[in-house]
């Protein structure tokens, strides 16, 4: 069938239903390096990346939808990133001007690479995907969408619609380990969610496990040593506890571009530093 | 199918790709179809921005774009430029602070920087670095590069002037 441009989600889904074999493409940040290296079967492809209802997004009571076809370049304008502040650092840290006006929020989760650098931060604010093919629509929580390495829970006939998440009040941070600013797949990254409404502090890390996840013991330890009345500088003490166990809490490999022994080690030192700033935010 | 027929509209030009394969990059399509080796093929992922073409005026790696998937966008490489046989101001100015060494990564440059100019015609040092941190350059130490785009970025500032003066 060669490469089908779709203009709808309807039609793309229709598409996807009568050939359920077909290569989904979005971005192409990702699918394209393996098809240029031969590894990825392009004998038939569905491109999303007209589909102007996935560029969407909307802001309604607490919740933030946002089109999966949302490129990090958008992410890190400033209409998103006042609501969802660490997801739009998070798209700052993807890549190159090339990459992030090329790739999308959609494709980042397709991928599920452990070092997907949206992922952190989604799995700390529990965000829920919206997934839609030609028999119905399903939600699943993102840490039942990563399913391993660079494996989802998208069934045969489904595309990402779009991403949804609660908007909380209080300073945010993501932060990552890499050799340069630009073009890094990260060695270590970690977000950091305040919830003042629900006095939680959220810690999502990236790049420590075969998935992302959240640091949940961490995380009741530190709301509730938490000052949320006046958010006060914590002590010394309580941070780097908050930080030992963050890094506890992960299982890293050792790979080309760090040792298991670095990203536990870096991954305290993100804690530490995410919690300091937050602190510091939160005051002024 | 392995084979279809589709239209690129490349620096204002239509071509018709005859016989392509659906897997095959935009890069690729330009260079090997259209004979337009003006943007470089180095990595092939994404990495080095020699590739560097604009798609619908956003900057892109051209590699990573499938090029039957561009179809009806305004793809904009190296040779669009500039006007007929006068180089653009940014090629001049590359010229005069000597930012060419090898000339490999120069095509990528020069399209990334005058998106940039124009969109910001003033930029300060570090949008400069993060405009051009998709490209690498391993001859000059990205020293000249900087001063090339200053003095591209001045010319425009004057030019902008004197047309606000008349």
């Amino acid at each position: 069938m060669g490469v089908i441009i779709a203009k709808s989600l309807n039609e793309a889904c229709v598409v996807l239903a009568e050939n359920p074999a077909t290569t989904v493409l979005a971005g192409g940040t990702d699918l394209m390096v393996q098809a240029n290296r031969g590894m990825q079967s392009m004998d038939s492809v569905l491109d999303l990346s007209r589909i102007l209802e996935l560029k969407e997004w909307t802001l309604k009571d607490s919740e933030i939808v946002l089109g999966a076809g949302i490129s990090y370049t958008d992410l890190a304008e400033p209409q998103i990133a006042t609501v969802v502040p660490a997801l739009a650092q998070a798209a700052r840290t993807v890549g190159s001007p090339q990459i992030r006006n090329a790739g999308t929020l959609g494709g980042n989760l397709a991928t599920a690479s452990p070092a997907g650098d949206t992922i952190p931060v989604l799995v700390a604010m529990d965000a829920v995907l919206q997934l839609k093919s030609s028999s119905g629509n399903r939600e699943v929580a993102i840490t039942d969408f990563i399913t391993g390495v660079k494996s989802n829970a998208l069934q045969a006939g489904e595309i990402i619609q779009s991403i949804t998440m609660p908007v909380f009040q209080g300073p945010q941070e993501f932060l990552k380990v890499g050799t340069r600013n630009a073009m890094v797949i990260s060695v270590v990254s970690l977000a950091l969610v305040t919830d003042y409404l629900g006095r939680k502090l959220r810690v999502g890390v990236g790049s420590v496990s075969p998935v992302p996840f959240r640091a949940t013991e961490a995380e009741e330890f530190i709301s509730q040593e938490f000052d949320w009345e006046k958010n006060s500088s914590l002590s010394e003490k309580v941070i780097n506890k908050f930080s030992d166990m963050v890094a506890d809490s992960t299982k890293p490999i050792d790979d080309h571009r760090g040792t298991a022994d670095y990203r536990k080690h870096a991954v305290g030192i993100l804690a530490k530093r995410a919690l300091e700033r937050v602190c510091a935010n939160g005051e002024s | 199918m392995t084979s279809e027929i589709y239209t690129l509209t490349v620096n204002g030009n239509d071509y018709q790709i005859l016989d392509g394969h659906p897997s095959e990059s935009l890069l690729w399509v330009l260079r090997e179809r259209l004979e337009l080796s003006g943007s470089k093929n180095a990595c092939e992922e994404g990495e080095c921005g020699s590739c560097t073409v604009l798609l619908d005026g956003e900057i892109v790696c051209s590699c990573l774009v499938l090029a039957a998937s561009a179809v009806g966008r305004e793809i904009v490489t190296i040779e669009g430029l500039g006007s007929g046989n006068e180089i653009s101001d940014v090629q001049q100015a590359f010229v005069d602070a000597g930012a060419v060494q090898c000339g490999f990564c120069t095509p990528g440059l020069l399209v990334a920087i005058d998106q940039l100019l124009n969109t910001n015609p003033d930029p300060d040092d570090l949008t400069v670095r993060e405009a051009i941190s998709g490209n690498l350059c391993r001859c000059t130490g990205y020293g000249r590069i900087l001063e090339a785009v200053r003095i591209a970025s001045n010319s425009r500032t004057v030019q902008n002037e004197e047309e606000k003066g008349k």
